[in-house]
């Protein structure tokens, strides 16, 4: 099973995925040999608790080890949110996330994990967040490629996604940007700063929705050094209490973020802010411009949409989304133009503050995804994770470039992709040295025909010549000669004639040699 | 397959594995203890050390005392320090494709390999490996340069000379080929050179070899390495350790079944049990301070200093030293406290469980914060402003020849109130120290080696179950001063092969299969027959295809288009399609041949009975057909119709292959 997430925009039963379209009556543990969590999201890892715990699974679940650190943490933020502050029933508890945690085998990049005797699986570096990684699937010569989020370019904290020709079978990609090519990041970097430059300016606050970790450090960085240089004294703050716990993960886990932090960290740790302050819940009311991260990213719930009912009423204020929202979050309703909104005990909230859309979630774009596409070279593509207009295009494209097969299919929907592998076999290494020193020869420009004996014992399959089939066998050779009379009618003398069919048989034979 | 022998140091190697069409060198080692025959590089201007007596032959010529000086008994030379590097005339390293590094403390001669050899391929080793191992050539080149010294020696080399010279000196060898410090610039291209690679991850050569790197538990990043190819496997085992110190442990069950198992890298002071050194080394440092004295720990910049600090952290406040300040003194030591915290991955559970709350995993971080720790890059600057005594100093080279620690020698040496606590395993404190005889300050021998000691090896050998072992031939007897203690060297069936400096052995090791691919469409046309219970016979003929080491078995072009259509084009792409004569085998059982023969129109058949078999004549047809065990003979007169209808009813008895 690929990813195990969550859908953000229902409070109801359609938040967590319906299992029972793995089996209806066997137990998954039987049915799936193992999970597989590409990254910290809660719509890649949000429901694994209530899979693995309330549904029941006892099986393998891989993932990095950032993500296996980072994990458990954002589940008990999200578990908080839904229960304590909003008091739903029929959740998991904060021992469920831990006894999940405790089925958790943590992979190395790159690292070959042996799932079982067939099944093996490799983790490669995706960028989209810390820890984040694409996954490849492999049982003999056949495989798939599963992404997860992944970003092709680098950014301020992370590096591009990498994979290596591995021709799977199937690449199964994102394709949440599928037609977007976003302009170059340094635009949109000036554009992000420009914008809250001139809101904090004229004296307005800026809310950034932002998940807790990830795009959140990239977007400090980046304010950290503009205030730096711009010697700027308008305060900047980090909600919650879980931003020094995130930038001393980015600390630790170093060695995933990208090439320049890695090489300056003995000098400078990046991830200690000078100008970015803790958030109290208070400093919302204080008169003056100010900049806030606040969690949670769609403004579905939590800090972020408490400040967000407090700032939307002023046409001062702006609100900066910098990442994608799913469907059903306020974070969507605002940014596709909705400017009423009911909001719970009916009460209408009216926006009138700016809103900004800054695509800075870690996506590959269209061009993006082409590349990986191009780096892979699969056979299949099959997309998934995006709008289906969007991705139909992509498809058309993929199909046209790629020449291969591109798919996309619905939810409850199963494509299935016929493939014929080589049978491995062994070959007796005296029968191969035969045939390719013969290969070797100058005059053999045409291919030859290799003739050997395929022995088939269980499973194992060994081709050697027929003469070692035999002695293997304790089999005898049975000879077949024949001898006939020939009738010849010639002048010469005996000796003479004999002679003369004697070199003309020996010339034939040579020439069939 | 062959093995090519470096280094004859059996902790610092340097072999050249040649398997299948590759050539693949496993470590590069570079062996320092040829160092101990130099007098120390003082940093600070030392009047005992450039005041020391020349040396000279007994002959009264004078020309040797400019090189050699005399302290204690002992001859050193003086010069820059000089290093024993692998073989390079053995093998052309230009042939290498590729070096396998296991852990940082083996990959020190990697500049001279890949600067000065013509070497073009490709270095694989672990993030921390590099990164570690890039920092002790920092040091190293740092401790070498920023002394720079007059004089280079050379006139002792000479070989008439040196053997009159008194050991062990005299018994230096290939000092010709011995190399002085590379530069960092050297130290860079080197680097460059390595790809990064994670445990268990399968790397390809050439399609023909894959080698893997499995945790050995020994350092930060060690790796063993498994050399493989579909039907041979070996494995080379190189300083593992099976203590629960900071590393991930050891990876043994990937081990298992080897053809050879090469090993090196194991403990080299068999009877010290490392916990009980750490006991001592905390009550001698305790015992030391408490004096009033000052404690000197010769080390390198990384490695058991961590699981030392770490001791230490537990012990100082129990200890009552609290307020003695303990400095580490590395020009790389702000570097090497700040990498070990973030190499989680690379760590044992407990301190990856650490990393997960988030805390740093080893406790030097508090130690720094609380300021009980301090390091500096060299003595000079701050450190001489906060320089307190008594204190406790972590610094290098533990050879005693170079770095920091020579100052500290030169200034403690003289008072009974210091102690020195050798710690690192590699020298042999009594030679470290012999350059600063006459010495009042106490010296204590704690040698901390966590690699496997023979008890280990022979377990492991056990589990493991190679067919052949391979290793240094110091491992195959026991220690030269220990030479009752037969438990001290590797005991297994059939007894381990051993090698020298400079030797090859041939492995023995026959490859018999290789791994083909048979295409799918091919497959499907076979037509398996079954010969035995449970096995099956199917003839193959196809073409074979080669690339990049991989073969594939595709079906036979379709037959030749009609003769009337035929171009020369063609007819040169349809392989030699000749009809290979097949392989008969069984027997005729002569009634029912004889039925069948009656049964397609031959009539008047007799059998006669010989030694051997029986005699089939059929006297219309005038032909007669001998059938024995394994073999048939037909004779008759030239009337082929009638030749291929009695071949095609004999071979329905036969089996073809």
């Amino acid at each position: 099973m690929l990813d195990c997430g969550m859908h953000m925009g229902f409070n109801d039963d359609r938040r967590f995925p319906d299992f029972s379209y793995i089996t209806q009556n066997g137990r998954l543990t039987d049915f799936l040999d193992c999970v597989i969590i590409s990254h910290f999201h809660l719509d890649h890892c949000g429901a694994l608790p209530y899979f693995s715990e309330m549904v029941g699974y006892d099986g393998p679940i891989y993932m990095t080890h950032p993500t296996q650190a980072i994990c458990p943490i954002l589940l008990e933020d999200y578990r908080k949110i839904a229960v304590d502050k909003k008091g739903e029933a029929n959740f998991f508890t904060s021992q469920m996330i831990k006894d999940c945690m405790k089925k958790v085998v943590a992979v190395h990049l790159h690292q070959t994990v042996q799932v079982d005797d067939e099944l093996e699986i490799k983790a490669y570096y995706a960028g989209h967040v810390l820890g984040a990684a694409m996954f490849q699937i492999k049982v003999g010569s056949e495989s798939v490629v599963y992404t997860g989020d992944y970003n092709m370019t680098p950014d301020r904290h992370l590096g591009a996604a990498w994979i290596d020709r591995c021709r799977p079978n199937l690449l199964i990609t994102e394709s949440t940007y599928a037609t977007t090519i976003r302009d170059s990041k340094r635009c949109r970097e000036r554009d992000f700063l420009k914008k809250v430059h001139e809101t904090v300016e004229r004296g307005g606050k800026v809310l950034i929705p932002v998940f807790a970790l990830g795009r959140a450090q990239e977007l400090c960085i980046l304010l950290e050094t503009f205030w730096e240089r711009m010697n700027l004294k308008v305060p900047i703050y980090f909600s919650t209490g879980l931003t020094e716990k995130a930038n001393h993960y980015y600390k630790l886990f170093i060695t995933w973020t990208n090439q320049k932090i890695r090489k300056t960290f003995v000098q400078r740790n990046m991830f200690e802010f000078k100008h970015i302050k803790a958030f109290d819940r208070a400093f919302a009311d204080n008169p003056g411009p100010m900049v806030v991260f606040a969690t949670p990213g769609m403004l579905h719930a939590g800090q972020s949409l408490q400040i967000f009912r407090k700032w939307a009423g002023n046409e001062k204020n702006m609100v900066i989304m910098p990442g994608y929202c799913v469907q059903g979050t306020v974070g969507h309703k605002i940014l596709s133009g909705q400017r009423k909104l009911e909001m719970e005990g009916r009460q209408v909230l009216e926006v009138k503050m700016q809103v900004e859309y800054m695509s800075f979630s870690a996506h590959a774009d269209a061009k993006g995804i082409m590349q990986l596409v191009g780096q892979a070279e699969p056979e299949n593509v099959l997309l998934v994770h995006g709008e289906a207009k969007k991705m139909e295009f992509l498809r058309q494209k993929i199909e046209q470039e790629f020449r291969v097969s591109c798919y996309m299919p619905a939810n409850g929907e199963t494509v299935t992709l016929p493939t014929s592998p080589n049978i491995p076999v062994g070959i007796s290494l005296g029968l191969l040295k035969r045939e390719m020193a013969q290969g070797l020869l100058p005059e053999t420009k045409k291919p030859r025909l290799l003739h050997g004996t395929l022995i088939m014992k269980d499973s194992n399959l060994r081709l050697v010549s027929s003469e070692q089939a035999l002695k293997e066998l304790g089999l005898a050779e049975h000879q077949l000669r024949f001898t006939c009379r020939v009738h010849l009618q010639d002048t010469r003398k005996e000796q003479e004639t004999a002679l003369r069919v004697y070199s003309h048989l020996k010339s034939t034979s040579l020439m069939a040699r | 397959m062959k093995l090519y022998c470096l280094s004859g140091h059996p902790t610092l190697p340097c072999n050249v594995l040649k398997f299948k069409s590759t050539t693949i060198m496993l470590d590069c080692g570079l062996d320092v203890t040829s160092t101990l025959n130099f007098l120390p590089l003082p940093l600070v201007q030392s009047p005992r050390l450039s005041n020391l007596p020349g040396w000279s032959l007994k002959d009264g010529n004078a020309f040797l005392d400019k090189e050699l000086k005399e302290c204690s008994g002992h001859v050193f030379v003086d010069s820059v320090p000089e290093f024993c590097l692998p073989e390079t005339e053995l093998i052309d390293l230009s042939t290498v494709d590729v070096i396998l590094i296991s852990n940082y403390h083996c990959m020190m001669a990697l500049p001279y390999i890949t600067e000065h050899t013509g070497f073009t391929g490709t270095v694989y080793a672990t993030e921390p490996t590099v990164q570690i191992g890039r920092l002790l050539m920092e040091e190293l080149v740092n401790f070498i340069e920023r002394v720079p010294k007059a004089q280079s020696a050379s006139l002792w080399k000479n070989k008439g000379i040196q053997r009159l010279l008194p050991s062990p000196l005299k018994d230096a060898v290939g000092v010709s080929t011995w190399r002085g410090c590379y530069t960092m610039q050297e130290v860079n291209s080197a680097l460059s050179k390595i790809q990064l690679v994670g445990y268990s991850q399968k790397i390809e050569l050439f399609g023909a070899v894959q080698v893997t790197p499995l945790s050995s538990g020994y350092a930060l990043g060690s790796s063993n390495w498994i050399i493989q190819s579909h039907y041979e496997k070996v494995s080379y085992v190189s300083g593992s350790s099976l203590l629960t110190t900071h590393p991930q442990p050891m990876d043994q069950a990937s081990l298992k079944n080897s053809d050879v198992l090469i090993l090196t890298g194991l403990t080299q002071i068999p009877t010290a049990n490392p916990d009980g050194m750490v006991g001592e080394f905390c009550s001698n440092l305790a015992l030391t301070v408490r004096n009033g004295g000052n404690v000197l720990v010769p080390c390198y910049p990384s490695g058991v200093i961590y699981d030392l600090l770490e001791c230490l952290y537990q012990y100082i406040d129990s200890a009552g030293l609290s307020s003695v300040p303990f400095y580490f003194i590395s020009p790389v030591a702000n570097s090497s406290l700040e990498f070990s915290q973030i190499f989680a991955e690379w760590l044992c559970h407990n301190k990856q469980s650490k990393v997960y709350l988030p805390e740093p995993p080893f406790p030097h971080a508090e130690l720094i914060q609380t300021n009980k720790l301090k390091h500096y890059p060299s003595i000079h600057g701050d450190f001489s402003n906060d320089f307190r005594q008594p204190c406790v100093v972590f610094t290098g080279h533990p050879s005693l020849r170079f770095g920091d620690v020579v100052h500290f020698m030169e200034l403690w040496g003289k008072s009974s109130l210091n102690t020195v606590i050798f710690t690192e395993p590699d020298f042999s404190y009594l030679e470290a120290l012999a350059p600063y005889q006459p010495l009042a300050m106490k010296c204590i021998y704690c040698p901390i080696d966590t690699r496997l000691n023979f008890i280990q090896v022979s377990k492991l050998l056990k589990e493991a179950q190679p067919l052949h072992v391979v290793c240094p031939e110091q491992y195959t007897q026991p220690p030269p001063t220990q030479s009752h203690r037969m438990d001290l060297m590797i005991d297994c069936q059939p007894p381990a092969m051993s090698y020298r400096r400079a030797e090859v052995l041939a492995l023995p090791f026959k490859r018999r299969y290789e791994k083909i691919e048979i295409m799918p469409e091919l497959a499907d046309s076979l037509v398996p027959m079954e010969i035995k219970p449970g096995i099956s016979l199917a003839t193959v003929s196809a073409v074979l295809h080669t690339k990049d080491n991989k073969h594939v078995l595709q079906p036979p072009p379709r037959p030749a288009q009609p003769p009337g259509k035929k171009r020369k084009r063609v007819s040169e792409d349809i392989p030699d399609c000749k009809v290979l004569k097949p392989l008969l085998s069984g027997s005729i059982p002569v009634e029912q041949f004889v039925q069948t023969l009656e049964k397609h129109g031959f009539s008047d058949i007799k059998v006669e009975d010989t030694a051997k078999g029986h005699i089939v004549l059929l006297q219309e047809a005038e032909t007669l057909i001998q059938i024995e065990e394994d073999s048939t003979h037909i004779i008759c007169d030239n009337d082929e119709m009638l030749r291929v209808r009695l071949r095609d009813l004999v071979l329905k008895f036969l089996q073809k292959f």
